[in-house]
């Protein structure tokens, strides 16, 4: 590239935000994947108009005046989903000062909402966009409570706009970590929880100005946002491993029938497959996991998410956190294909595992029919892939969120352009940009 | 949420550990000269296991150098290779034939960075032996007396990543770590029983932000990047006078920096930085020793041509990035632009579940040169995470590739290696058959996973 080039295309990154609009556009001769479980299709064609998804598959017809692109050779599905993961909230993680995950001396915990720390400048977001993710649940880790606050669901585009819905879950941990965070056990883990969501709904009774009882010992702010957990009106994210722990978890459904769980690790799900799929409790897992890293994760096998597949629970692939980029999310999913083809093993077809990655942790989300799929009326979230975009060495070409195409340059690609070659024989390198 | 943090390998590297007295100048120190004849301690017992003669017919062979054959021969008997070659090649009597039709052989994996076993699985503080984090230079500690041989990680390394020799090195918490042992990665009662026969010792060192974080914070020196180079070089000059002088009273950190000056021990160096690279090279020459490679050298392609000059290879990850300051100027063409300057490259893992995939970030970034137009052909790519490795290890001349008279050490896999879709079908080791996914029972399971949820599980 041309300097001239490279300043042209550095300006347009920053300029766009003002300048971009959606432009209706169909990609065409495509191998394309809806994302919403079926196989893929080639041959296909998907019309994106206003900004949303009008039309994907085979033998349809591109309206008039709508521009095409040749998809021949290349794929084309919707934009990744990751679920339950860090991106946006630290520049650098191990630097304390850019990072927003944690709130250790806060005295807030459950109040806590990741929104105002969001940044859409963020190197993480241009490079996870670059890798093909448009859109994200974003949650915080906990500081010294069992509730970490409230996360958000966001799109990954090149504009200031990037929450879509703010609060959108909260999240608690329980099992191990949950244990130490509440002062030594998983026993004291299970009061905590309870004594909290008791609190939450005196808390949300009271009228206004009124005293709460004396023995409060959540804040007013963490006890208020905990009712929206308990009125339902909030998901709540579990982080929970082993299976005993699972049937814990399940068991408070029968305590507070509003919670809408989710289950975040759920390494021996597949021993308790049945029952996570009984109580209708979706499931947001790192698919690869399979070493007994912690005592909750004795059973941890990589077929776990094959396994509670066949058995009916909703499983989304996610938790991509600090150097375990949500980029990855292709490889993960790539790996479930691969497992299927192994005697003893339980994996996914490609449309399932594809949807891993897609559809269903936009289900998850409440973005369901909306986001992670090319469905008509879905966020014309568009990627096309120079292959395969489970393989290897597959990476996206163009990526489209709301219909807009997105700059794919990041710090990293131009530390690739600057340093292509070697050459400081006239200049130092720092004038090469 | 430890769970939702299992990629964070750095923090678990600077964990501290427990303080050992190991009183190395006492009373009953034994003169230096005296203990350069007596007999290598803690010595390798293993013994290859049996295997039968056994012909791979039809598959497509990667020789770990560069070499690819098309429906090839790969020939082993009695733990060694004995020949590869075409689809002519004549099988002898007694072979068992195994049909490699679509699928692919390549030497077993190498991981020339791993901390199975000394930071093993479960990761509970009693196990975590990496680091021995009380002194910024402990070449005294090696790294086979923390490893445990019942981590389950090294089952899951051979099953899914195919490995069959690899690197336990030390932590990066001190600037001098400690001893690394190289080990096969056949199951044992003792760390003996694993060690690769034959093996030099490798001295990790560590650069950058750890050891001056870790000494830093307790008010002690390094804390900055100036002490860490102050407190290397006073080290090595204490340790030239030391190897120098016949009579001096034995050391045990000297014995490991004598046998360093001595080109008997490699250097495993991490460091991130382009500069601080450069820095090391010259303190090296300095001193007079070699850098054998650069570990998670992300910035190596600031300096490739540097590295390749001084024939350091460069230990990295596919595409890691921005976990720490120092990884901040990663990219995913570190390795194609090495590549295309001629260095040494090697993926290496430094994580118990990266080892388990080396062969698709190597394909990663393979891809991420291809795209900015560097094609780098299959079987080169396999030498990242084969004979590189080995090379970097010490051992290139026993494994890391498929060659007559060279152990025994083969993976056939049921696919292209560099595929996400692939998987190790078979796995060798001298010859002898240590997995088999066709066959349940031919698969380790640890003493610490009987009894316990999920034994023998495909994992």
């Amino acid at each position: 590239m041309s300097r001239c080039a490279i300043i042209a295309t550095a300006l347009a990154a920053v300029v766009l935000p003002f300048a971009a609009q959606a432009q209706d556009m169909a990609i065409i001769n495509a191998t394309v994947a809806i994302g919403d479980g079926s196989a893929p299709v080639e041959g296909a064609t998907v019309v994106v108009r206003a900004g949303k998804v009008v039309a994907a598959g085979a033998g349809i017809a591109v309206p008039a005046g709508v521009q095409t692109i040749d998809g021949t050779g290349k794929w084309v599905t919707p934009g990744l989903f990751s679920a339950a993961t860090d991106l946006g909230l630290w520049d650098v993680e191990a630097v304390d000062d850019s990072n927003d995950l944690e709130a250790e001396d806060s005295p807030f915990n459950a109040a806590l909402d990741v929104v105002p720390a969001l940044n859409p400048s963020s190197q993480h977001i241009a490079i996870s966009r670059a890798g093909g993710v448009t859109r994200a649940s974003v949650a915080p880790f906990n500081g010294k409570s069992i509730f970490a606050g409230q996360g958000a669901v966001i799109d990954l585009a090149n504009d200031a706009a990037m929450v879509m819905k703010p609060r959108a879950f909260q999240f608690v941990e329980l099992g191990e970590a949950g244990a130490k965070l509440a002062g030594g056990s998983r026993v004291a883990a299970h009061v905590a929880l309870r004594n909290a969501l008791r609190e939450a709904k005196e808390a949300s009774a009271l009228p206004a100005g009124a005293q709460r009882q004396s023995d409060a010992m959540l804040t007013r702010a963490d006890a208020l946002a905990l009712a929206k957990v308990l009125d339902g009106s909030e998901a709540l994210y579990v982080g929970v491993e082993r299976a005993a722990d699972i049937r814990a978890v399940l068991a408070l459904k029968s305590e507070f029938p509003a919670l809408r769980l989710v289950l975040i690790g759920a390494a021996e799900g597949w021993l308790v497959a049945s029952d996570i799929a009984a109580a209708g409790v979706p499931v947001i897992t790192m698919p690869l996991r399979d070493l007994p890293a912690q005592f909750e994760m004795l059973a941890a096998t990589q077929s776990n998410v094959g396994r509670m597949k066949q058995a009916g629970v909703k499983v989304a692939i996610g938790m991509f956190t600090g150097g375990n980029q949500p980029r990855y999310a292709p490889q993960q999913a790539g790996n479930l294909v691969a497992l299927s083809k192994l005697p003893g093993a339980a994996g996914l077809t490609w449309g399932e595992a594809f949807a891993a990655i897609s559809s269903v942790p936009a289900e998850i989300s409440g973005f369901g029919g909306k986001a992670g799929v090319l469905a008509p009326g879905a966020v014309g979230d568009v990627v096309l892939w120079d292959g395969d975009p489970l393989e290897l060495s597959s990476a996206p070409v163009d990526v489209w969120i709301d219909g807009v195409k997105q700059p794919l340059e990041n710090h990293q690609t131009r530390l690739r352009d600057r340093y292509k070659d070697l050459d400081r024989e006239y200049l130092p390198k720092a004038y090469d940009w | 949420m430890k769970l939702r943090r299992e990629m964070r390998r750095w923090p678990v590297c600077i964990a501290l550990g427990f303080a050992l007295s190991l009183g190395a100048t006492g009373a009953g120190a034994k003169k230096k000269d005296k203990d350069e004849a007596a007999a290598v301690p803690y010595a390798s017992t293993y013994k290859p296991y049996p295997g039968r003669p056994t012909a791979l017919v039809g598959a497509t062979v990667f020789d770990g150098r560069g070499g690819r054959i098309d429906n090839g021969t790969v020939l082993f008997a009695g733990g060694k290779v004995e020949a590869i070659g075409g689809p002519d090649m004549a099988i002898p009597d007694g072979y068992d034939r195994i049909d490699g039709a679509g699928k692919f052989v390549t030497p077993g994996v190498i991981d020339a960075h791993s901390h199975l076993g000394d930071y093993p699985s479960p990761g509970v503080d009693a196990s975590s032996d990496g680091n021995e984090a009380t002194s910024p230079t402990t070449p005294d500690v090696w790294a086979e007396h923390s490893v445990w041989p019942q981590d389950p990680g090294f089952t899951r390394a051979l099953a899914n990543g195919g490995v069959t020799s690899l690197l336990i090195l030390p932590g990066s918490a001190n600037l001098m770590g400690g001893r690394a042992v190289a080990l096969k990665n056949v199951p044992s009662i003792t760390v003996q029983g694993m060690k690769f026969p034959g093996a030099p010792y490798s001295l990790k060192m560590a650069c950058g932000e750890n050891p001056k974080r870790v000494y830093g914070s307790k008010g002690q020196k390094p804390s900055t990047r100036m002490g860490n180079f102050a407190v290397n070089r006073q080290t090595w000059l204490d340790a030239k006078a030391y190897a120098d002088k016949a009579d001096a009273d034995r050391d045990l950190g000297k014995d490991t920096l004598a046998g360093v000056l001595k080109g008997e021990i490699l250097v495993q160096n991490h460091c991130y930085r382009a500069d601080e690279m450069a820095l090391v090279i010259d303190m090296a020459k300095e001193m007079g020793y070699k850098v054998t490679a650069f570990h998670h050298a992300v910035e190596s392609y600031k300096i490739a041509d540097l590295l390749r000059d001084n024939d350091i290879c460069s230990a990295v990850w596919a595409d890691w990035y921005g976990f720490k300051m120092e990884a901040y100027d990663a990219i995913p063409e570190n390795a194609a632009l090495l590549a295309k300057s001629g260095a040494c490259i090697i993926i290496h893992s430094d994580d118990e579940n990266g080892i388990q995939r080396l062969n698709q970030e190597a394909a990663k970034a393979q891809a991420d040169g291809r795209r900015i137009g560097i094609d780098i052909p299959d079987a080169q790519v396999v030498s990242w995470f084969t004979f590189n490795a080995a090379k970097a290890v010490g051992v290139a001349d026993q494994t890391g590739s498929l060659e007559q008279g060279k152990m025994a050490d083969v993976v056939l896999w049921n696919g292209n290696p560099l595929s996400v879709y692939s998987r190790p079908e078979k796995v060798w080791i001298d010859g002898a058959l240590m997995f088999d996914a066709l066959d349940p029972k031919r698969r380790p399971v640890s003493d610490f996973e009987l009894g316990q949820p999920g034994e023998g599980d495909v994992k």
